[in-house]
């Protein structure tokens, strides 16, 4: 197997250097958690036609850090009445699972942490712990909203799962592959040949272009729901259930739910762009291409996922439950089944 | 020297690893004055009436059941799709047969209405309702 870690190859393959690649994706996620913390800010501010923080720093760029340092600051309370070691071992289990995620995560050509085969399969195992997490957190709170948050977040996120899956499904069958950085390998030469325009082929490809994209549309509607954004926020509907599962938590517990969400959207935003829009590939083919570069491209078009999903938080009201339920199970899953049984037959009549 | 899965594990450590070095510094900085009124349970000021440990209900444990199936399905789809290609139409057609199956479950719990959660079912005041003497229908 050819390298594709390039700090393997900078330093071999010895103690220093695992650190250093288990702790780089580390860096990575706690500098992206505060920029998306303040694009979270100023976008909402746009959107509603306020400026937004101001006065932290020029333009209110130190916002984030106060906010960490904020939540550093604050009495860690563990209610009398709660299951004490649930209650604290819950944020340790959703962030693992959040950053176990990026294992996998192909940001360049270059640098994948760990080029498993089995990529694909893995975020979606790991990406069950943020239930787990969850349901551990509310119940453990022993408070009525914790509880009520966390057993409507579970039910939302494995009816999303469903349409989710299927949607990666079809491009396991497109690609006949799981591993992270062959898939965005295989979309190399321009943004036609990404998989939401039909992944690489002849013309006859137009054929696949609908169902591609529908999958693409439906794959970015359940990531919002499995990490549980705006439009499916019920289970932290603010006006009905105060905070949802994390009522209770305080201080350092509640930062690292809060920051296990961002680090989850990140990871459905790489998921989105590795599938589905060519991963670290150039869009303008071997036009700006390389290892540098296929870093830049990824977290570009990721934080273009991201930005998305903040713009249609602050854009869209929240569902009910019975039109959450609804659009899971009656819309997006037979949808998302044509459109596997449609691509699995087109493709082999060759026409992908 | 360690493998790609050894890394795989080493970041659910490092994971862990890092809530407990962020759980140990906010401990070193944080105030720690408990009072039996602040750790109660939060019910916005109200004194909490009942346990909340209590019997769900149950539409949510059809959900995990339907979601089971559909979930051990994409389990045994995903090797089904890597090697899709090589074995052409046999692997359609016998795709096609599960997915029936499946269905034909999916068909019964929709129409059943376990997917139906709990409508609202607002009722529109009649003029007949304000007159004194009549029953509510």
């Amino acid at each position: 197997m050819e390298s594709t870690n390039f700090i393997w190859d900078l330093m071999g393959k010895n103690l220093w250097s695992v650190v250093a690649v288990i702790s780089l994706p580390l860096i990575f996620v706690l500098i992206y958690a505060l920029v998306a913390i303040l694009a979270e800010l100023k976008v909402s501010a746009w959107i509603q036609e306020r400026l937004g923080p101001m006065r932290t720093g020029p333009w209110g760029i130190l916002q984030p850090i106060a906010e960490v340092i904020k939540l550093l600051q604050k009495e860690d309370i563990t209610p009398t009445a709660a299951s004490k070691i649930l209650f604290n071992l819950a944020p340790y289990v959703i962030f693992t699972g959040a950053y176990a995620a990026f294992a996998v995560i192909p940001f360049s050509e270059a640098y994948a942490p760990a080029n498993i085969n089995v990529g694909l399969f893995y975020i979606f195992a790991v990406g069950s712990f943020s239930a787990i997490g969850i349901v551990m957190g509310g119940w453990a709170s022993n408070n009525k909203y914790s509880l009520m948050g966390a057993m409507r977040s579970v039910s939302q996120v494995i009816s999303y799962e469903i349409p989710a899956a299927v949607a990666v499904l079809a491009v396991v069958v497109l690609t006949s592959s799981m591993n992270m950085m062959e898939i965005s390998r295989m979309q190399e030469g321009g943004f036609w040949n990404w998989y939401i325009f039909g992944g690489p082929g002849g013309w006859t490809k137009i054929f696949m272009i609908p169902f591609t994209l529908t999958l693409a549309i439906i794959y970015f509607i359940a990531s919002l729901a499995e990490t549980n954004r705006l439009p499916f926020d019920i289970p932290e509907g603010e006006s009905e259930l105060v905070a949802g599962f994390h009522t209770e938590y305080s201080g350092m517990k509640f930062a690292m739910f809060f920051f296990a969400e961002y680090a989850n959207m990140f990871v459905v935003a790489a998921v989105v762009t590795t599938i589905f829009l060519g991963g670290w590939t150039s869009p303008f083919g071997s036009f700006l291409a390389g290892a540098g570069w296929g870093a830049f491209w990824f977290i570009l078009k990721s934080m273009f996922v991201v930005f998305l999903q903040i713009w249609i938080r602050w854009t869209l009201p929240r569902f009910r439950v019975d039109q959450l339920m609804y659009i899971g199970w009656k819309v997006l899953l037979p949808i998302s089944l044509v459109c596997f049984i449609a691509i699995s037959f087109f493709s082999l009549l060759n026409l992908g | 020297m360690i493998s790609e899965f050894g890394i795989v594990l080493l970041f659910f450590l490092l994971g862990a690893v890092f809530v407990g070095i962020a759980m140990v510094a906010a401990s070193v900085v944080r105030p720690s004055k408990p009072n039996p009124i602040k750790n109660s349970t939060y019910e916005c000021g109200e004194i909490p009436i009942g346990e909340p440990w209590i019997r769900f209900n149950v539409r949510f444990y059809v959900i995990a059941l339907v979601f089971l199936l559909f979930d051990v399905e994409v389990v045994f789809l995903l090797p089904w799709a890597m090697v899709y290609k090589q074995l052409g139409w046999f692997a359609f057609i016998e795709m096609i047969i599960f997915v029936v199956i499946l269905l034909a479950g999916f068909a019964y719990v929709w129409a059943k209405g376990d997917l139906d959660w709990e409508k609202p079912k607002p009722y529109i005041a009649k003029l007949e309702d304000l007159v004194v003497g009549k029953k509510k229908s």
